[in-house]
Parts: structure tokens; sequence; C-alpha cells
């Protein structure tokens, strides 16, 4: 029999599973069970997206596309960041399409972090930087935000934790699990601190679209000096409801771009051509499917806000993705328990915070890309659990 | 107003004026008000609950009528129009571009009754040339809904 503990690699062997497992088996059997839980839309692809797809396989496009994405794709994937963001990629030289945003992340990675390197992740933020970072033999440094900040990275914050090794700042703005956003301020001052150094940024903006503040969502890259030192990282899985056609796609100074390919070409080849010919559609056509979209989650997003303040837990004004992160301290709980008890008595699931860094303790996350009658009797069973243990 | 009227049209049950303040971010006073200006100034035309009458015992027959009319002097359609949708049994009436003028929907209990609607009210009208009676056969989708709609939420219940 072979002994797999000595066999396999210790480095991917000793990082846990995704967030907390055993939370996760317990509400995935509960059948009844509400949910608040899920990080992807609820709406369907939109039918004139998915109608491409379909189209494509009628008309036999059932091969391998160029390692880097369809070029019409890739023309399209300019022509709207620079229409909506106004930044400027070359289609054949700066993009690369990948298996999800997370793919994307992965490569850019793997492409800059040499082993010892230090990678600065804020946190709260979404679960895949630490590990892959560790799996590229790099060292994740964890900069915690604060609720009282928005959930903002702040530039003293950066700035304490640069050292000599520091190779890589992830900047997951508009956050997941958060909902905080950085504004165009807030990420010139980032910038500022970041002149003069070698760090590169890997800016994960796959909710860009998502924003509910007056002001719109600021590319990183389009800050002065910041493009040749940034990889900026999207993909359709948020604002077109695309999550299940796995695509995403990054933007970043050719040499970059180039060592993310060899690593996209080799792990994977190409992504997805059904998935590209219905993304070709979305970029073309769907822009007013996002806004509706948009202003949809807007209304629930104000809905879910004032229901959590209303039951007397303080919770932070969102302004981006479909999270809330309510803080549920006064409770006297932890977040496992919060969460553990509200799905056994209440049966209604939702994601402890600390699944997302340790300074998530003491919040949960709760999606509201839901019914607004699933959010409300969502809400009404969390009023009553939370009155009960006052 | 216009994010008020946005949740309306497409909102599947009556809506609490409380809940419609919170997805608006605004006091619910506000939206009673201004609500009640959107009906007096008949920008809401009404309200209603859309049946699915195949799951039911009543019989209903719906019909399409395509009708070629003269349009008269100084009135156009108009006159005619109104002599058309008074009848109870009318339920949409619209002025159509194209081969026809006015596109008819007509409800009744069975395939005979709405014939005869056709051939004793419509037909004999001065002004209308010609009819063509379309019966609907089975209906998909009305006023956006679709009626044996059986998309369910199928994701995990969570996922990170």
């Amino acid at each position: 029999m072979m002994d797999y503990d000595k066999l396999v690699s210790p480095v991917v062997d000793a990082i846990p599973p995704s967030g907390i497992r055993k939370f996760f088996d317990i509400a995935a059997e509960m059948e009844d069970a509400i949910s608040l839980g899920v990080g992807e839309p609820d709406f369907t692809t939109p039918w004139t997206i998915r109608e491409a797809g379909i189209y494509s396989l009628e008309k036999g496009q059932t091969h391998y596309t160029a390692n880097a994405g369809l070029l019409e794709l890739r023309d399209e994937i300019c022509h709207y960041n620079k229409r909506k963001f106004g930044v400027e990629y070359d289609p054949k030289k700066e993009v690369l399409v990948t298996v999800g945003g997370s793919e994307a992340i992965d490569a850019m990675i793997r492409s800059v972090v040499n082993p010892g390197d230090e990678v600065l992740i804020p946190e709260p933020s979404f679960v895949c930087y630490k590990p892959l970072t560790v799996m590229a033999g790099g060292k994740p440094v964890i900069i915690e935000t604060k609720e009282e900040d928005n959930f903002r990275l702040l530039p003293e914050q950066l700035k304490e934790k640069i050292t000599d090794k520091t190779k890589l700042l992830i900047l997951p703005y508009p956050n997941n699990p958060t909902g905080g956003v950085m504004s165009k301020a807030d990420l010139e001052a980032i910038a500022e601190v970041l002149r003069g150094t070698d760090v590169f940024v890997l800016s994960d903006e796959i909710y860009g679209e998502l924003r509910y503040s007056e002001e719109e969502h600021t590319v990183f890259s389009s800050i002065d000096g910041m493009k040749e030192r940034t990889v900026v990282v999207n993909g359709f899985s948020k604002a077109f409801a695309m999550t299940g056609w796995r695509l995403g796609y990054a933007l970043g100074p050719e040499r970059l771009i180039k060592l993310m390919t060899k690593i996209h070409q080799f792990g994977i080849m190409s992504a997805p051509t059904t998935a590209q010919f219905a993304a070709i559609e979305a970029l073309k056509s769907c822009d007013d499917d996002v806004v509706e979209m948009r202003r949809e989650y807007n209304y629930r997003r104000r809905y879910i806000v004032d229901g959590f303040r209303e039951m007397g837990l303080s919770c932070f004004e969102p302004y981006g993705a479909f999270y809330v992160f309510p803080c549920i301290k006064s409770t006297g709980m932890t977040s496992d328990e919060f969460c553990i008890r509200l799905l056994e008595e209440e049966k209604v699931a939702v994601v402890p915070g600390n699944a997302f860094g340790e300074c998530g303790e003491g919040f949960i996350r709760c999606s509201y890309a839901y019914s607004i009658e699933n959010i409300q009797e969502a809400l009404k069973r969390i009023e009553r659990f939370v009155t009960r243990h006052k | 107003m216009e994010e008020i009227l946005n949740i309306l049209d497409k909102d599947k049950q009556s809506i609490s004026m409380s809940k419609l303040a919170q997805m608006l971010g605004t006091e619910e006073q506000e939206v009673a008000e201004s609500i009640k200006k959107l009906e007096k100034e008949n920008v809401i035309v009404g309200y209603k609950t859309i049946i699915n009458w195949e799951k039911t015992e009543r019989d209903v027959v719906t019909a399409l009528i395509e009708l070629r009319i003269t349009p008269q002097r100084g009135e156009g359609f108009d006159r005619v129009a109104e002599r058309i949708y008074k009848y109870p049994q009318v339920k949409s009436l619209y002025l159509m571009s194209g081969a026809y003028d006015l596109a008819v929907t007509i409800e009744g209990k069975s395939m005979k009754e709405v014939a005869l609607f056709v051939a004793q009210k419509l037909a004999p009208m001065d002004s209308i040339i010609s009819t063509a009676t379309h019966f609907v056969l089975k209906k998909y989708k009305e006023e956006g809904i679709v009626f044996e709609d059986d998309e369910k939420d199928t994701r995990q219940v969570i996922t990170l």
C-alpha cells in the first residue's frame, strides 16, 4: 500500500481546504435551508449570450482557440475596457483569456513570485490568494483591513508592510466578502506608496461592474505610473451572470502576459471555445443587461442593509459586489457559532467572516444575489435568532 | 419616480410601501405620495393579476383579430377604436403599422362566442373593411411572465 502522507507534495498537503469544510457540509445537506451563502448571481445568463453559445455549437465551433483566446474576443475585451473604464490595451499582446478570473490570479502569482518572495494580501478577502501564493513558493503577508476604515486598504498600512522581499500586492476591490470599495482617491494614495518600488500589483476587479456609489469604478492601471506594474483581472462571471461558463481574463504589460500565457498554454491550452463565443456576444450587446442587473442588486442591497440595521446589528454600508458583512459581535458568539446555530435553529445559511481571513472573525457574509422574497424571509429568521440570543 | 415604475413593472406580487421605501433608500411616505401622483396622472394606469385559466375550471378562449379600417375624417382611428374597446370582451386594442390597422384581443367562453362577436359586433361597423380572426392555442408568456416557468435555483447552498 502506498503511504500517501510520505509521498504527496507536503506544500499542497498542508494547505487547508477552502473555508470551513465542516460547516459547508452541514449546510449542503440541509435540504430546506434558506441560503444567503452563495457567491454568484441568481440571474441566469442573459438569453442572447446563451443563444450565441448554442449557435457556435451549431456551427461546429468545437475546436481549440488560440492560446490567448479568440482574437475577436480579445478585441472586444479591449473595446469594452476602453469604453467602460477608459483603459487601453493591445488585444494582440496585452490580453489573456483564462478559465475564470481564478486562473488569471494563479498565473499572475506564479509568473512573478520567486521562493521566499512576500505577497501582500489585504483581508478579509477571497480565499484563493493565500494558498496560490504558498503553492508558488511565496510568503503571504496579511494586511488586516478594518470596519471603521470601510475595509479599505490604507496607504500607511501598505507602507508599513513593504520590505525588500515584497514582490506583489493583491488589490481585491470591490471586495468579496465585505462589499468594500476603493475610490479613485484611495487608489491614488496606494499608487503614491508604490511609486519608486519594484512591487507588482494584481488588481482583482471581477466585481468592477457592480458599484453602487456615484463614483464609478476606477481600474487600477489607469492611475499614473501603475500600468507597467499591474495585471488587472476581470471576467464574465459576476457582471454578465456567467459563473458556470468559466471565463475570465487578464490585462497587463506584454512581458507579464507572455509569462502568464506560457503557464496557461501548458496547463490549460485554451479557455472553453463555446464560452468564448458567448462572451463576445456579452461584450457586444449586453451593456443594458448589466445596468439592469446592477439596478436590481442595488434595490436588494439597500433592503438588506436596512434589515440588518433594524435588527440592531452594526452593518457597514457596502458599495460594491453583492455582499453585506454585518458585525455579530454583539451576540457574544463567534462567527462559526453564529453560523452553525443559525443554520440549526432557523435553517438559514450564511458564511462565517473568518472564512475570509482571521480578521473576518465577528462578522458574517450575506449575499444579496437572491430574490427580495428570499432575502425578506431570511432576514425575518435572522432577526428572530438575534433577538432570542441577545 | 422612474425607479418606482421600474420595480412595479417587474413586480410579481403586490409589494408593500415599506419594502419599496427600503429598496429605494427613501421614506415610506415619500413612496406613497409618488405612487398616488403617478396614479392620478395616469402614468400608472392600473394593476392586474396574470391568471393561467388553463389550470382552472373556467373555459377561456382568446383570439387576436386583425382589422383593416377606413380612417374617418378629423378622427383618424380614435373614434372607431373607442367604439371597439368599450366592449368588455376586448382585452387589448392596439393601432398597428403594416398590413392591418387595429389589433384586437378578444376573450370569450368558446370559439363560437368569439366568432359571433366578431361577426355581429366588429365586422358590421361602418369603417371596417375586413377582419381576420386568429385563435390562441397556447399561451407561453404574457406581460413578461412565463406561464410554465420551471427555472429553479440550482446553485450550491454555499460558495465563496
